[in-house]
């Protein structure tokens, strides 16, 4: 979660990431916002998020997007 | 038929009675009717083409939609019979038969778009490059029809598709259900591109007849046809007379010139997206929203979410995201990163994909290099305030303008100046002259053009200038009104008398001062030819 909310605030340093609950429909991370962030997790997490998942409630807050990613790696099925 | 003509007009009267006489099922089939017939008199070949479109969708997406369902009720039963690695060669397998249907179905479909829009343009420029090299004798260019609405449907059919191939929804299972979805006739000739999830939700089911949902359907559509007759088709004659003639309208003139499309297009593209709106709503199916008051916009990347919506979700959602997130991109990011560094290679990526949407985007308006440098005006535009943004930062760091009223009006107009000024692409005939005619803006503006005979020799009255210039007041009180809440649900909350003034005052406005009458035919709505 840390390294999620590191690269988070790298994006938007004036937001507050461990509250901030409406990322997409608040206006907060737009289309440029969300592909920087999936190829950021693709460097530091090793995972792939593919187009179908970029859906706003994914991206609604740290923890969806978290919960995506540990989703994703837990991903056996 | 054209929105603002007497036989809509008729047409609507007509479905309208018998759509809320009848009960049940019977509506939606008998609107899908409607619309084929509605289609049917535009021209009887364009049946073929949203046939086709439709038939080769609904089969592909079932097909898919079935498979996965099987596959997933099969792999749920046996998925402990093997191992991991098993597993995922499976999905792999089952996902791989998935895409190939998909991709058959996809690229058919945008191939007719592709043939019909594209062909004529393709041959163009290969004469060209003929001519380069000497070779006078070119390819002759073939003479095809293209069909009304295609970009809009096949859009919005492929968005369904796509949608149904990543398990966002199942797949409709009534084939006539699915095509009153690509073919429902308000929304056909020029969007908004609908979502299968959106419009489904209202257009299938019963409607029984509510006095209030019809009054609201009708003022929306009586909005529409102000906007449309009173404004764009009175201001519409001197944009033509600027246009047809550069050498004489240069300067301040062409400035007026993109100043007028401004209006021009607003009130034309979003009164015809109130008409469709509206004549939904009569019937109870609600129509997703394409505009919210772009002109009010800060920035351009707020005018696109805020202009056109629901092209530009279409483009970022089916576009954007599935290039940007591609595997090529993915390996393009790391490679980029370890070459230009971490600040510079993540933006790769993103610059690349926007490329494309707005290339695409350019040519999806139409088969010019008009309309492609456009699209291209537009990403340069994108990108250079994304690469600025923390240039904005620091001065508003120091300056603490932001937020102020004045700087919100800088900020509007700033966004409506660079709008229409790449908007100028849709109206000179070519790529240099636009050019040309916005560098003269800076050269040959002079006050000696600010004469009332010059601007009443575009063929237009200095009365019609007064009516336009009424007529934009009020969409811009209406806008400001619209701010805090719909305007139709606060008129509805006025005394009697006030309701009755304010709609038919505004039904006699559109009558008396509607561009009609010797001398005006009503005007083809601008996104019909997209």
């Amino acid at each position: 979660m840390e390294e999620l909310l590191t690269i988070l605030g790298d994006l938007h340093p004036e937001v507050d990431f461990t509250t901030a609950k409406d990322l997409v429909t608040g206006g907060i991370l737009d289309s440029f916002d969300i592909v920087s962030l999936i190829s950021e997790i693709n460097e530091e997490f090793d995972v792939t998020i593919g187009a179908a998942e970029l859906t706003p409630e994914n991206f609604a807050s740290a923890e969806t997007i978290y919960a995506l990613i540990k989703a994703k790696l837990d991903d056996e099925d | 038929m054209l929105f603002t003509s007497y036989g809509f007009i008729g047409f609507l009267i007509i479905v309208f009675t018998i759509y809320y006489l009848l009960k049940g099922d019977w509506q939606w089939l008998f609107l899908l009717l409607a619309s084929y017939i509605f289609y049917f008199l535009a021209d009887p070949r364009y049946l073929i083409f949203i046939a086709v479109t439709t038939v080769t969708t609904f089969f592909a997406a079932k097909k898919i939609s079935d498979k996965k369902e099987a596959f997933e009720g099969w792999f749920k039963e046996h998925k402990k019979e093997y191992e991991k690695e098993e597993r995922k060669a499976l999905k792999a397998k089952e996902h791989s038969i998935e895409k190939k249907i998909f991709l058959a179905c996809l690229l058919f479909n945008l191939g007719i778009l592709a043939v019909t829009k594209y062909t004529n343009f393709t041959i163009a420029n290969i004469n060209s490059i003929l001519n380069t090299f000497g070779r006078a004798d070119g390819i002759s260019f073939v003479d095809l029809i293209i069909p009304m609405g295609i970009s809009f449907y096949t859009f919005q059919s492929m968005g369904y598709l796509i949608d149904v191939f990543n398990g966002k929804f199942k797949a409709q299972d009534n084939l006539f259900k699915f095509a009153l979805f690509v073919s429902f006739f308000p929304q056909l000739v020029q969007g908004p591109i609908s979502r299968y999830a959106d419009l489904s939700e209202t257009l299938y089911a019963e409607h029984r007849f509510n006095w209030q949902q019809v009054s609201f359907g009708l003022e929306r559509i009586l909005w529409g046809f102000f906007k449309k007759l009173v404004i764009a088709d009175r201001i519409l004659v001197a944009v033509q007379a600027i246009i047809a003639d550069p050498d004489t309208y240069n300067g301040f003139y062409a400035f007026a010139g993109a100043m007028f499309y401004a209006l021009e297009l607003y009130a034309d593209f979003t009164g015809g997206i109130d008409i469709t709106i509206g004549v939904a709503e009569t019937m109870g199916i609600k129509v997703t929203e394409n505009f919210i008051r772009p002109y009010f916009s800060k920035n351009i990347k707020e005018y696109w979410n805020r202009w056109h919506i629901t092209m530009g979700t279409w483009f970022t959602d089916y576009i954007f995201y599935p290039i940007s997130a591609s595997q090529f991109m993915m390996k393009l990011s790391k490679k980029s990163r370890a070459r230009l560094g971490n600040n510079l290679g993540k933006r790769v990526p993103v610059y690349l994909s926007s490329f494309i949407v707005w290339f695409t985007t350019g040519i999806w308006h139409g088969a010019s290099w008009n309309f492609i440098v456009w699209g291209l005006g537009n990403f340069v535009v994108i990108m250079i305030s994304q690469e600025l943004e923390p240039l904005y930062r620091k001065f508003h760091s120091r300056f603490h303008v932001d937020g102020t009223s004045y700087w919100r009006l800088f900020q509007v107009i700033r966004t409506v100046l660079i709008m229409s000024s790449l908007r100028m692409f849709d109206c000179y005939r070519d790529v240099p002259l636009t050019f040309k005619m916005f560098g003269s803006i800076f050269t040959e503006s002079s006050l000696a053009q600010l004469t009332p005979a010059a601007f009443t020799g575009m063929g237009i009255t200095g009365f019609d200038y007064a009516v336009v210039f009424v007529g934009m007041l009020i969409l811009i009180a209406v806008s400001l009104i619209q701010r805090s809440g719909s305007v139709r649900v606060k008129i509805a909350n006025c005394a009697a008398p006030v309701r009755f003034i304010i709609w038919y005052g505004l039904f006699m406005a559109t009558l008396i001062f509607g561009a009609y009458g010797i001398g005006y035919s009503a005007s083809q709505f601008i996104y019909n030819q997209f």
